[in-house]
């Protein structure tokens, strides 16, 4: 234990150091990081603390030290959370290629892809974005169709990505391609790194419910990309897409818990929001009915927080639990902003202008965006199929 | 606290999953049921159960126990409650001793603790006098007299009430009903003259008793700790006995589900297996998701009570009310996807639901267990 309680001092010592001030503050919407070539700065010491964090391996603690991460243990990984936590710092950098990619490049890329793209991924260099979706193949992911054709020492890549996350700011997109066109369809699917500045790739934003867009439609017209770009082997990519999407529906239901809002900013939660526009008595939410419903969703989350620990604790990477957690999580997240917009009454769904205060709106905003959250990643539906065939075994 | 079981409680679990299936699959409960069993629980079954060491679970080394905790004993009871065995364990085991452990004298201790160790004595914890759980609303009375005390009152739903040989009951020294604070512990012999004992048929053919107390004289030393002290005291004997009913509720839940799936994978309608039905794929993967949570929210409150844990009280409340929602459920889904059969009495699955139901008001339903919760935690 002694060396963990030295650990501890060093990690507090060094954010003592290097933690900017306001990287202590509550996180601030249009501050937070994604990194990236076209990355813009409005807060400046959010790039020292990139940096220093990116130095230090700190945005991806888990991963090897050879390839910028931090080669940290789960109880060290603990620590540094929780000495994170204690000082109230800000995420150095949101990154879908820390949260999806860099694990299954670890896993099945060489060793000259490592090198090449983790560093970039875990200093923020490199801004990714996920090509999966397209326009005919929804749930039934594997029926894609944007075709990569052998040209020797090239693919020639010609098709249209849908609900990519954040294409028009995002420097490399990696995605599923077909490059065997009379396989089935689950053996015939590739898995390949793309270059976004490529002549041949452009986006369009999506215009959500929300009123924001922080999703595409990405078009590859004739866009070459060097056969080093393929991850693992030709038309053996539906494998790796699997363990990919086991990472994000793992991000995802972290929305479950209370910490991860989905709208990036630190509201009041449910229950202060219940007390502030309800009302209380004695200490209690003064609505009755709705302190009932209050709890019994803190309880769910609770127990479903108990859930995630004791999945860690198992040691247990089922790849059926990731399913679990995407469905359940992602409901309750719904269930939460559904709470939180009835907790404010007629403030709930103020759209805009100076009637409401900005954080108001916000919450309207992001209960918008949760009703993407069991769809996103494999609906809901798909994930209970997936629980039902492989965790039950119940007949096809 | 790590949320799994070690090796000595994965032992003792496989032990009790054994003599469930060996010797107490629900045709023991059911044969108990159909010749009207006095005591509704099987004599020769508890002395195995005894001889396994199952009553010393939960008391000190010091008294000869073997210390393995409430963790202990709630992994037994969880793989009883697959079968739905029916024994003085959670009476005596769980209520009985953690009632004299946490509230009795050394004498007290010595005494009881030894004799419940060897099988010799078995227990009932008389504290509830309305239709629904609320230790504050006790009204039953205790006054002194010359040398002694005198009981008077009704006491309803008393767990083993009907064949305990020791009633320790919950009595108003001070107060009004209604007040949380004045309340006393009594240990008292059934066969005193001025009490009743009237066994209550139940849905799920258990042992219960309703017990009135009319002028019961009972000496000073029938008092467990002190006077207006089990106020304070008695919350923790119920949250281990919430805890532990928690973990065989849970054991109903998995063993209900665990046979409905296999009728899901055996049953055919229009020719197909009626588990590939997708309306019924999804409720099943729904129910198995909520078993998960409750078996999170049950290792974490078991490993709490052996830990001290100043979130027992919470967790406690958690786990029954998960439990509870649970099992009400998982209960009602299994009848109904067991169609026909499932309402029949010849087969198995009813006795789960007529369980639950009674399961889940025992120290408080999940209704109770929800606002304990929100008070607890400041909402």
């Amino acid at each position: 234990m002694s060396n963990l309680e030295n650990f501890r001092a060093e990690v507090s010592e060094w954010l003592e150091e290097n933690c900017p001030p306001s990287m202590r503050t509550p996180m601030v919407e249009d501050e937070v990081v994604w990194g990236g070539r076209n990355a813009v700065y409005k807060n400046p010491e959010s790039k020292i603390w990139l940096d220093k964090m990116g130095e230090k391996g700190w945005t991806a603690p888990a991963l090897p030290k050879e390839y910028g991460g931090g080669g940290l243990n789960s109880d060290e990984i603990k620590i540094l959370n929780s000495e994170l936590f204690k000082i109230g710092a800000r995420p150095a950098l949101n990154s879908f290629g820390i949260w999806m990619l860099a694990p299954v490049i670890i896993e099945y890329g060489n060793e000259a892809q490592k090198m090449e793209h983790i560093p970039k991924i875990l200093k923020g260099e490199i801004r990714w974005c996920q090509g999966y979706s397209e326009p005919g193949s929804g749930s039934d992911l594997a029926s894609l169709s944007t075709k990569a054709e052998d040209m020797g020492d090239h693919y020639l890549v010609n098709g249209q990505k849908v609900w990519t996350s954040y294409a028009d700011q995002a420097d490399w997109i990696f995605a599923l391609v077909r490059t065997g066109p009379k396989e089935p369809k689950h053996n015939g699917i590739s898995f390949l790194l793309i270059d976004m500045a490529d002549p041949g790739v452009t986006t369009k934003p999506i215009t959500l419910i929300s009123g924001k867009s922080p999703f595409c439609e990405t078009f590859f017209d004739n866009v070459k990309v060097p056969k080093e770009n393929l991850i693992g082997e030709e038309n053996q990519g539906w494998t790796i897409a699997k363990k990919l999407l086991q990472h994000e529906r793992n991000f995802i239901s972290n929305f479950g818990l209370a910490a991860g809002g989905g709208d990036g900013s630190k509201t009041k939660g449910v229950v202060g929001l219940a007390k502030t526009y309800l009302g209380e008595e004695n200490g209690k939410i003064a609505d009755l009915d709705f302190r009932s419903r209050v709890t019994e969703h803190k309880m769910k989350e609770h127990s479903f927080g108990l859930t995630l620990q004791r999945a860690g604790d198992e040691g247990g990477k089922a790849s059926a639990a990731s399913s679990i957690f995407k469905y359940y999580g992602t409901e309750h997240n719904k269930n939460r902003y559904e709470l939180m917009i009835e907790a404010m009454g007629n403030k709930g769904f103020i759209w805009d202008g100076d009637e409401a205060e900005s954080k108001e709106k916000a919450i309207t905003r992001a209960w918008l965006r949760t009703k993407a959250n069991s769809i996103e990643g494999g609906t809901s539906e798909v994930q209970l199929n997936v629980i039902a065939k492989r965790v039950l075994d119940l007949p096809a | 606290m790590k949320l799994v079981l070690n090796e000595e409680l994965q032992f003792l679990k496989d032990t009790a999953s054994n003599f469930a299936k060996d010797k107490a699959p629900v045709s023991h409960l059911r044969k108990l049921r159909d010749e009207d069993h006095p005591n509704s629980w099987d004599e020769g079954l508890w002395h195995e159960m005894v001889e396994l060491g199952w009553t010393s679970i939960l008391i000190p080394e010091k008294y000869g126990g073997s210390e393995f905790g409430l963790a202990g004993i709630s992994v037994v009871l969880q793989e009883l409650g697959k079968t739905l065995v029916p024994s003085p364990l959670f009476a005596t085991g769980v209520l009985g001793v953690t009632s004299i452990n946490q509230m009795g004298s050394e004498p007290q201790k010595e005494e009881l603790l030894g004799k419940i160790l060897e099988g010799k004595l078995t227990t009932a914890l008389a504290i509830d006098e309305g239709s629904h759980h609320e230790p504050a609303n006790t009204e039953l009375t205790a006054e002194k007299n010359n040398d002694g005390w005198v009981l008077n009152g009704e006491k309803v739903f008393v767990i083993d009430g009907s064949s305990a040989d020791l009633l320790i009951v919950i009595a108003r020294t001070s107060g009004n009903k209604g007040d949380v604070q004045g309340l006393s512990a009594f240990i008292v012999d059934p066969n005193l003259k001025g009490i009743n004992r009237r066994k209550v048929p139940t849905a799920d053919s258990r042992n219960y008793a309703n017990i009135s107390f009319e002028d019961v004289t009972i000496s000073a030393e029938a008092i467990l700790g002190e006077v207006d002290g089990a106020s304070d005291q008695i919350q923790k004997v119920l949250d281990f006995g919430r805890i532990a009913m928690s973990a065989e509720m849970l054991g109903n839940t998995e063993e209900a589900f665990a046979i409905t799936l296999n009728y899901l994978k055996e049953r055919k309608q229009f020719g197909v297996l009626i588990g590939s039905f997708q309306a019924l794929q999804h409720r099943a993967a729904k129910m198995f998701c909520e078993i998960e949570l409750t078996k999170s929210a049950v290792i974490a409150a078991m490993h709490a009570a052996d830990e001290n844990s100043n979130e027992l009280e919470r967790l406690s409340s958690l786990a029954k009310f998960q439990a509870g929602t649970t099992l009400h459920t998982v209960s009602n889904e299994s009848i109904q996807m067991h169609g026909g059969i499932g309402v029949t009495d010849e087969y198995d699955i009813g006795f789960y639901l007529k369980r639950a139901r009674v399961a889940e008001q025992i120290f408080g339903s999940s209704t109770y267990h929800k606002s304990r919760y929100a008070d607890i935690s400041g909402y």
